[in-house]
């Protein structure tokens, strides 16, 4: 177990011009479970693989512990990786494949069989340890991917979308699964997903990468709540926040000329974003007219325009909707970004008054 | 590949379980089964493979079979039957256990530069990232060299008055005479079978090696820092139904294919070259016209390579993991 750092890393390819991961700084406590979540092509399993040694260093540092591991071999990182496609070794049984790892690096028989064993009991895998992978099902697969992990002991846990080729059901389940045997194991993970679910559900802190650079680090809920730009707001979320573009006038934002909430940001055009499950049904709200709805069972999705701007809203009543529905919502609830750079715009130092939501 | 090992013992229950079920007119899948309206139609549509297979094997076989329990007139005005004495002549002779002899070892020492000279070069060639196409194809190009030419090329450079091998060979004092020297010519023999042998095995090990999945090799990656350790433990075994076939392939290939190679080497030189069992066969059969003795010593060779063939299958296909 160590702490993770990463400074100043960045990546370039051979023969392109652009750099596929730059100036990402990272610090990553003992113990603590980061995702790195991104759309695909924003650099997320290269990052991932540089810290495993998979994929050379073109600038900075990665540390593991103290241990500058820039030039170290895979081997010698001490850490563990879990591919998205198992990468079990098909000619070994399960029992082998925990094993081999240990074997090279000289652990004593007794010492292989207990952690085998230890490994196989937490992820009740006992009853397969003599069958190959191909007998196995995606899940045991991944669970004997995961005990390759978990008995070399390692410094870090590296997660290369462990989950993306199991059903559904199955991921919810495994996914849980993980975060417990990150709880109780205590091993610093690095986890990449494309799944902003995952990344939410899993992480102590997230790492939203846009290509190739990082957009916001933070608790799953900092991120949530303050997106640090546009790109954030869009991707963390579902449904995912609309983005309208309005106006600041006199201290109250405006969409479309209709007065929305008030505001301590300066004047002038910006983006505003609202989240579907923020805004409610409010008599002198600003009108939106309903397009079509989604019924979810628990809550509807109603989608609708304002002017020609396309918004989404969570409505939990059952009762039928008119043709236009008013809609308000919590100035905490408001999110402003920067009409140009897309960067979120935070509150002037002075809030004004706020009614209390 | 089959999903599951596949052995002869299987292949032979399968066989008997099926031609049991189809004596008693029962099919595994009915729905699947095609209908013919008359009996006759699908003995139609094998024909052509069957005769083309019972004219060029199953009728020189026979005749090989026959013909080697007669001792024939070298003019062909008639045949005596001896019953085994052709068989005896043959294992009794002197000429013919060492030509055995030799064929052993020529086919032990080609197969086996062929296939790990095939196989580090596939490795090898498998790492280069630029121009590896430019590589394979030079490596590959020499496949399409038909042996006897190749045996010409070989004949040229092992030229005892301007072969650039014998010229080599003089640098460091040795006076190499293929044609002449038994061994000389043994190992003129091995190093041309060899070099032709390549290719084949090389577009093999590197297909074979480019279907080890990527990721697989980035966890050997992280489990074992030494990369001897990684191509023992991970690459050799995933490559090992690529092995087999080709051991099977290599074995023919030695024992067989490198007819021509020997043909245009040994042919018209002094006596005392070294060949192989099938180029003896030829040899005595149409250079010395002694048919009865060169069809018994095709039968043993046939036998041969049956067991061979079996003992392959049985033994070491059993170690062999299909992915």
């Amino acid at each position: 177990m160590a702490h993770l750092s990463l400074t100043n890393v960045g990546k370039t390819y051979g023969g392109s011009a652009q750099a596929a991961v730059a100036d990402v700084n990272i610090e990553i406590k003992d113990g603590e479970f980061i995702v790195l979540v991104g759309p695909s092509g924003c650099g997320k399993s290269t990052l991932l693989r540089m810290v495993a040694g998979l994929e050379t260093i073109s600038q900075g540092e990665i540390r593991i512990g103290e241990r500058l591991v820039n030039q170290l071999d895979p081997a010698e990182r001490d850490i563990a990786m879990v591919f998205q496609n198992y990468a079990l070794y098909p000619h070994m049984s399960v029992r082998d494949n925990m094993a081999y790892g240990l074997k090279n690096r000289g652990e004593s028989k007794a010492v292989i069989e207990e952690r085998v064993a230890e490994a196989a009991r937490m992820l009740e895998l006992r009853p397969y340890l003599d069958r190959k992978p191909r007998a196995l099902s995606g899940g045991q697969r991944q669970r004997v991917a995961m005990g390759r992990a978990i008995v070399r002991q390692p410094s870090a846990f590296l997660f290369d979308e462990p989950l993306s080729n199991l059903d559904a059901k199955l991921r919810v389940s495994m996914r849980m699964e993980i975060r417990k045997l990150q709880r109780r194991l205590g091993t610093t993970s690095l986890y990449v997903t494309h799944d902003q679910l995952e990344a939410m559900t899993l992480a102590d802190r997230l790492v939203v990468l846009n290509g190739g650079r990082v957009e916001q680090i933070g608790a799953p809920l900092e991120v949530y709540r303050a997106p640090a730009s546009t790109f954030v707001a869009s991707f963390i979320g579902a449904p995912a926040m609309c983005l309208l573009d309005a106006q600041v006038e006199n201290g109250t934002v405006m969409l479309e000329g209709h007065a929305l909430a008030p505001v301590a940001q300066a004047a002038g055009p910006v983006t505003l974003g609202l989240r579907a499950e923020d805004l409610r049904i409010t008599p002198g709200g600003v009108p939106m007219r309903v397009d079509h709805i989604e019924e979810l069972g628990a809550q509807r999705i109603v989608h609708g325009y304002v002017g020609d701007q396309a918004l989404a809203m969570i409505d939990t009543s059952e009762a039928p909707l008119p043709e236009t529905v008013h809609l308000g919502v919590a100035p905490a609830r408001v999110h402003l970004f920067d009409a140009q750079s897309g960067r979120r715009i935070e509150a002037a130092a002075q809030p004004v008054a706020v009614p209390a939501e | 590949m089959t999903d599951t090992p596949f052995t002869i013992a299987e292949a032979e229950t399968t066989l008997f379980a099926r031609l049991r079920r189809w004596w008693s007119g029962e099919t595994a899948n009915p729905v699947k089964r095609v209908q013919f309206d008359r009996p006759l139609t699908p003995w139609m549509f094998l024909l052509p493979q069957l005769a083309v297979v019972a004219i060029f094997f199953y009728w020189p076989s026979v005749q090989a079979v026959t013909s080697s329990f007669y001792l024939e007139d070298p003019f062909g005005f008639g045949a005596t039957f001896v019953a085994l004495d052709n068989y005896t002549d043959a294992l009794t002779s002197r000429g013919y256990l060492s030509t055995a002899a030799f064929t052993a070892f020529f086919c032990v020492v080609v197969t086996a530069l062929s296939l790990g000279l095939g196989l580090l070069l596939a490795v090898k060639a498998d790492k280069v990232i630029r121009g590896a196409e430019t590589y394979k194809t030079l490596l590959i190009s020499v496949y399409a060299i038909a042996p006897p030419v190749a045996g010409l090329i070989g004949m040229m450079f092992f030229d005892m008055h301007m072969g650039p091998f014998t010229q080599m060979a003089a640098w460091f004092g040795y006076d190499l005479k293929v044609g002449i020297d038994y061994w000389d010519t043994a190992s003129a023999l091995i190093v041309i079978s060899v070099w032709k042998q390549i290719p084949y095995n090389f577009i093999f090990f590197l297909s074979g090696l480019q279907s080890v999945p990527v990721s697989v090799r980035e966890a050997a990656l992280i489990d074992a820092k030494s990369g001897w350790r990684r191509f023992c433990d991970i690459t050799l075994p995933l490559l090992a139904p690529t092995a087999f076939f080709l051991l099977v392939i290599n074995i023919t290939y030695t024992m067989f294919d490198t007819f021509p190679i020997i043909d245009v080497i040994v042919k018209d030189k002094p006596a005392n070259n070294p060949m192989t069992l099938v180029y003896k066969v030829y040899l005595d059969g149409f250079k010395g016209n002694d048919i009865g003795g060169s069809s018994a010593q095709s039968v043993i060779l046939m036998v041969v390579v049956a067991l061979l063939t079996v003992l392959q299958f049985r033994f070491l296909e059993r170690r062999v993991h299909y992915g």
